[in-house]
């Protein structure tokens, strides 16, 4: 089992569980934590489930949900509003059907907001995956989701 | 026998890399082998040479042209006009004004006439090369410190040099050392907080990228200092780059006996870990980093005791910012009566910023302490772009405080500008040009501070949400007098009341808005 393989990665010491969750959730085929990966960290790192879950709900880069094959983060902070991130979240909205925290419908696309991602230079600015993407037009969004459609 | 007569120096930071900074890597070395010129020039990556927003850049030296936006197409044109016929190439020059023919280092707007003490290396060397950092007198501080200084001479000297945090908080950085120093305890921490999350900065990432083996170096000198053993860079989990280049340069260290036990056959024994966040405003608080380090949520935790005498796993425990240990070893080299040669009398050193908005270039920048917004934007950032009007600006991040034109002269340092009621922060600068909707910025900012309260105080779960309901009504002009009272009030309250700086933090920029743009906001109250 795969989970097995990711937890013998880390000592079970309790300063791992931000590590292992990273990876728990980068291997799961939906990119989130489900019951299973909250439940083998608890037992690896012998802390109660209730524990984990409580870790894994604080922090925004872990999900508790299913979410799609690729993940949209918009960049909401003040430096990309003012370079025009409003317009753009109307746009992926319109585009992909969904709204802040939606998966279309083919399961290849989760819309989500983002606070600061330190690409202010290139505002406004999304992260896909962990492709960081800037100086976003409609057009150059156009073209990232074309390009990730075909790919996935 | 190879002779090379020009350097090409691509930038690959994240911004670049974005911008196909790779692809153009690629082509630009096959293309100088097709020309049959691999001997005669060499290709060299760096971190970032200060620009942003402009694509790939390049540097060609001996000459110093800067070439941006440059794609993988231009790359054949770029390689036969200028490397191989030696004409700069006019139409992917980077240029402030499209007048100048050749725009050298000192010409080319952002670089120009920056005093570096932080950014010495950045853009110059490449980041990956330990050999690079220490051709560049790198590891030499650390290297006198262990056989010439005791810890309480680095001490000393820091605190000669007047350095304060540059995270923000602007502690003094050798004082805070000196109580971790003095705590009982065998064993001792220190974290680097690279948990950069304020909206607008990104100087810690540049820095990190581009110097990685300047914040080792500096994280030695502190560890010496305070008697640490064990040092952690707690890094936010969506740097990726900054994450690989510092888990390399680690690395690097490590194999020449700079980093683990009796380095350079002192007693003095170190190591370095790395940790990777999850996306929590609130773990850039120190005690909430610490929290998090040790696998919790990052709740901050009540002070006293302060991390100095209990922090990480309960011990003695120094964090201090990315840009604060990125000083130390100059520091060290140089003495601290070079480093009070910059800056002011209060406030010595440079600071870094990241300057962004409607500015015609925007950038990383580092300048001395004392230096105008005036000259921030119109010297180094090219102005506002367009031509257009200056309106205001928003200096450090959303916990900063909004400025109007009349702020334009002030000097700006950690001390200076406490007395205008606002602050430096991070260093981030968002300038506004006379476009801007300031209850737009202003509703944007109270919507991050209540997305990024981590509900462990009432004040500010409470307290942010309610500054949303109040700002959403003013934004579509449903508000009333008493709205804009209430937001006052509120963040008033808040600012006494909250556990930590996070919810203490939107009265600035709520009471900041309201002093200079009163009237644009009381326009939009029913």
């Amino acid at each position: 089992m795969y989970r097995e393989a990711i937890l013998k990665k880390f000592r079970p010491s309790l300063d791992n569980i931000l590590y292992i969750l990273h990876d728990l959730q980068d291997n799961n085929p939906q990119r989130y934590l489900g019951k299973d990966d909250i439940r083998v960290t608890a037992e690896y790192l012998n802390v109660p489930y209730s524990y984990v879950h409580s870790v894994a709900s604080f922090y925004t880069m872990f999900s508790l949900e299913p979410r799609g094959s690729n993940i949209i983060r918009l960049c909401d902070s003040p430096p990309c509003h003012l370079m025009g991130s409003k317009s753009l979240l109307k746009y992926l909205k319109d585009a992909l059907k969904v709204d802040i925290g939606g998966t279309t419908k083919d399961g290849k696309f989760t819309l989500e907001l983002t606070s600061c991602l330190g690409a202010c230079g290139v505002a406004p600015a999304m992260m896909i995956n962990d492709e960081m993407v800037g100086n976003l037009t409609p057009e150059r969004v156009d073209a990232i989701l074309e390009r990730r459609r075909k790919e996935s | 026998m190879s002779l090379v007569r020009n350097h090409v120096l691509l930038s690959i930071d994240a911004g670049t890399v974005m911008a196909g900074a790779r692809a153009v890597e690629k082509a630009l070395v096959e293309e100088i082998a097709k020309q049959g010129l691999t001997d005669e020039i060499a290709v060299l990556e760096t971190g970032s040479v200060g620009t942003v927003g402009q694509g790939v850049v390049m540097v060609v030296y001996p000459e110093g042209v800067y070439y941006s936006n440059v794609t993988p197409e231009d790359v054949p044109e770029l390689v036969e006009e200028h490397l191989l016929k030696g004409r700069p190439l006019k139409r992917l020059m980077l240029a402030e004004t499209p007048k100048q023919a050749v725009i050298t280092k000192e010409k080319a707007g952002l670089l120009k006439e920056q005093p570096r003490i932080v950014l010495r290396n950045c853009g110059v060397i490449d980041p990956e090369k330990i050999d690079e950092y220490i051709a560049e007198e790198g590891y030499m501080a650390i290297g006198n410190a262990l056989t010439s200084m005791k810890p309480e001479d680095v001490l000393e000297e820091v605190k000669r040099s007047g350095l304060v945090g540059r995270g923000g908080a602007s502690f003094p950085t050798a004082m805070k050392w000196e109580f971790a120093r003095r705590a009982p305890g065998d064993i001792k921490y220190l974290i680097c907080n690279a948990d950069e999350g304020e909206p607008g900065t990104f100087k810690d990432r540049l820095i990190l990228e581009g110097d990685p083996h300047k914040l080792i170096e500096g994280m030695l000198l502190a560890g010496y200092a305070v008697g640490a053993s064990k040092g952690f860079v707690y890094i936010r989990g969506e740097y990726a780059l900054s994450i690989e280049r510092l888990e390399k340069a680690i690395a690097q260290a490590r194999d020449y006996g700079l980093l683990g036990v009796n380095i350079l056959e002192s007693n003095f024994s170190f190591d370095i870990f790395v940790m990777k966040g999850a996306g929590a405003y609130v773990c850039g608080e120190e005690t909430a980093l610490i929290e998090s380090l040790e696998g919790k949520r990052g709740h901050p935790r009540i002070k006293p005791p302060f991390p100095a005498n209990a922090g990480l796993w309960g011990k003695p425990t120094v964090v201090n910012n990315v840009e604060t240990l990125a000083n130390v070893s100059e520091i060290i080299r140089n003495g601290a009566d070079w480093f009070r040669g910059y800056g002011t009398e209060k406030c010595p050193g440079t600071k870094v910023y990241t300057i962004i908005g409607n500015v015609a270039t925007p950038g990383l920048i580092e300048a001395e302490m004392g230096t105008t917004l005036r000259d921030i934007i119109y010297e180094y950032a090219g102005g506002i772009q367009g031509g257009k009007k200056f309106k205001g600006a928003l200096i450090g991040g959303a916990a900063g405080a909004f400025l109007g034109p009349d702020m334009l002269d002030v000097q700006m340092d950690f001390v200076n500008l406490k007395e205008y009621a606002a602050v430096l922060g991070s260093g981030a600068i968002l300038v506004m040009d006379e476009g801007a909707d300031v209850v737009d910025l202003l509703q944007s900012v109270l919507h991050f501070f209540k997305h990024e309260s981590c509900g462990h105080c009432a004040p500010c779960r409470l307290g942010t949400a309610q500054l949303v309901k109040l700002i959403d009504r003013i934004a579509v002009s449903k508000g009333s007098r008493e709205d804009l009272n209430k937001l006052l009030r509120i963040s008033d309250v808040m600012r006494d009341t909250s556990f930590c700086p996070l919810g203490q933090s939107p009265y600035l920029p709520i009471s900041s808005s309201i002093k200079y743009f009163g009237d644009e906001i009381g326009a939009r109250i029913r």
